[in-house]
């Protein structure tokens, strides 16, 4: 196991540095550049900036500089937030997002979970129908019109909850069911899929001819079998998810490392493109690892080598 | 009536599909006493396992049991709920499947799947579970026990799976054990071991076992009785002897034409029945072999054939036997 963990860790390295490299060429071959966008920058001004943060050498030396750096846990500076390093931007933001993005996962699991398993056992009949339309608009509909939605009703009209910010609990309501309707809908229907499938297996007979109850047939022998796509989803959805939800942020005007993300492309911000990329690729590939270790302990037939 | 410990008269069961009604069993009678071995042969969808999986309850989704009565070991079946039938499954009445490969949960130990049904059924301590575990796993020719009870299904080979299968169903020392096609899945060898097995623990146990296999020589060597069942029908039962040296219907002289013999002659070919079984969304009117069959007569298609007794415990319905008693009358 702790061989197979160092394995894999081994490998996450590698992927990561892909990530970055990748990255790195293909941001600098997108046309524009950090301070491009502003007005009346006359060429001196640009050209001292340029030096001031390297960008004027050629790429490949900024690359082995950059690289260089990153190994030392410096990510540099924000070209754009001045004053603001870009190790600060993600500690400061990613709070924020996470908590939010782990109360949503919470969520989808445990309603998408039992949704699914209750219209497997209901297969055909109204209640299966019922969720089955819901949970096809939860993955069709897109997040922002559930966000004006929300907002609409919950906080416009009724009054219920705050709109904007995040300043009580009642802050988290909106954008948490926000975040949380597709993963609530996917999981609903991957649940349901497999949970039909294993409902079929002969073992579920074998259960049901011991005498069992429906009640253990089904949370002892089919939960444990039908869940591993669920927990195959979880580990992307969950890095996923904490890193942030640009839109769910900028409607609800939160605080959150996702809209980072995506301001610092649109600004060609090149050092925080980079920072929220490697951090994104770390926590997905450190996900990935937890997702397999979580599928041998519920499968004992699964093997890591 | 009483004597018998398993009771089943004139059973009719269907499925009802979006396609239709599928007349699944259509009149189906037999008894099996304590202690005896029948052997249920026939074609796939004859309804061997229909029938063995109504007796336990566990008639799948659009099944419907239609009519007769279905008496077991004092209980009628039909009336039972739910809840009351969970009493007996497991622990009166055990079944083993045909394929050991996947009739064990993947994601549980052996010893977990076995301890399961011992703990539902009887009052017995922790260890004493633990114990009948052990010993279970000794009765059923498995070495090691201890090591095996902490092990996984796939950790094992078919055979020894199937072994498993039947320390399960003879945990609680049932009266009856349903042997749905046990040996299908396996080698040649290991069918052997695992039939031999279970008439040895029939044996010792005197339970009653209900064998349904398509394997002619399965039940040869097996069973006391034997029924053969076509498109939902017993169209003949009798003693193995009466199966296999007088049969008297023409699907069962047929399946005996079908399996090859020690004493055959050189080169000679074994005779398949033509023909595929019958449309059982569609059945015919008449006998439900009469497309298949050489013998074919007129009436054949119009009518089935009634129930002709050749001795107690022999019985069959093909309307040659009537004509040959009608001409035999003649004489």
């Amino acid at each position: 196991m702790a061989k197979y963990i160092a394995k894999r860790l081994g490998m996450a390295v590698v992927t990561i540095w892909l990530v970055a490299t990748l990255t790195f060429f293909l941001m600098n071959l997108v046309p524009g550049g950090p301070f491009l966008s502003e007005k009346a920058v006359s060429p001196k001004a640009l050209e001292a900036l340029e030096a001031k943060y390297g960008l004027d050498k050629p790429l490949h030396e900024q690359y082995i500089t950059y690289m260089k750096d990153a190994l030392h846990g410096d990510f540099g500076d924000s070209l754009k937030q001045r004053g603001r390093t870009v190790s600060s931007i993600i500690t400061s933001k990613f709070p924020v997002s996470a908590k939010i993005g782990g109360l949503a996962v919470l969520v989808a699991f445990f309603v998408g979970v039992p949704l699914g398993c209750v219209s497997a056992l209901h297969r055909g009949k109204v209640t299966d129908n019922i969720i089955i339309v819901i949970a096809t608009c939860g993955i069709a509909v897109p997040s922002f019109v559930i966000c004006t939605l929300l907002m609409y009703t919950l906080g416009v009209k009724l009054g219920w909850l705050p709109t904007l910010g995040l300043g009580t609990w009642k802050h988290y309501i909106m954008p948490i069911i926000a975040l949380a309707f597709y993963p609530t809908a996917y999981i609903t229907r991957l649940m349901r899929s497999s949970m039909l499938d294993v409902l079929g297996q002969d073992y579920m007979r074998t259960s049901k001819a011991k005498g069992l109850s429906q009640f253990v047939c089904l949370f002892k022998h089919a939960l444990r079998n039908a869940i591993l796509p669920v927990v195959t989803y979880l580990g992307p959805l969950l890095a996923y998810t904490v890193s942030g939800s640009f839109i769910v942020e900028k409607i609800f005007s939160i605080p959150g490392l996702g809209r980072e993300f995506i301001s610092s492309i649109t600004n060609r911000d090149y050092t925080v493109i980079m920072g929220t990329t490697i951090f994104l690729a770390t926590l997905m590939v450190l996900m990935n690892v937890v997702v397999d270790i979580v599928y041998k302990l519920v499968d004992p037939r699964i093997k890591l080598k | 009536m009483s004597d018998y410990l398993v009771s089943i008269e004139h059973e009719r069961l269907s499925f009802f599909t979006p396609a239709g009604e599928v007349k699944a069993l259509n009149d189906v009678t037999f008894h099996i006493k304590e202690g005896e071995v029948l052997g249920i042969v026939g074609e796939s969808g004859s309804g061997k396992s229909v029938t063995a999986y109504s007796l336990m309850g566990l008639t799948a989704h659009p099944g419907k049991l239609l009519g007769g009565t279905l008496d077991f070991n004092g209980h009628r079946i039909n009336d039972m709920t739910e809840k009351e039938m969970r009493k007996i499954r497991g622990k009166e009445v055990s079944i083993i499947f045909q394929d050991p490969m996947t009739s064990l949960n993947p994601v549980y130990t052996i010893g977990n799947q076995i301890r399961e049904v011992l703990k539902l059924h009887t009052d017995k301590s922790k260890a004493e579970i633990q114990a009948r575990a052990v010993e279970l796993l000794e009765l059923v020719g498995i070495n090691e026990p201890q090591k095996r009870l902490k092990q996984y299904p796939h950790e094992l080979s078919g055979g020894m799976r199937q072994r498993i299968m039947i320390a399960i169903a003879l945990a609680c020392e049932p009266k009856l054990l349903i042997a749905d096609e046990p040996t299908t899945a396996l080698d040649v060898t290991i069918q052997a071991q695992i039939l031999e097995l279970m008439m040895e623990l029939k044996d010792k146990l005197g339970m009653a076992i209900m064998m349904i296999t398509h394997d002619l020589g399965v039940v040869a060597s097996m069973c006391d009785h034997i029924a053969v069942m076509y498109a939902g029908n017993i169209v003949e039962y009798g003693t193995t002897d009466d199966i296999f040296y007088r049969p008297k219907h023409e699907y069962t002289k047929g399946l005996i034409r079908s399996i090859p013999r020690m004493d055959s002659k050189e080169h000679e070919r074994l005779v398949p029945i033509e023909g595929t079984p019958v449309d059982m969304l569609n059945p015919p009117k008449g006998c439900p072999f009469a497309s298949r069959c050489d013998k074919c007569m007129k009436i054949c298609l119009r009518e089935k054939a009634p129930v002709m007794h050749f001795s107690d415990v022999h019985y069959s319905s093909c309307w040659m036997n009537q004509k040959a008693e009608l001409e035999g009358g003649n004489k």
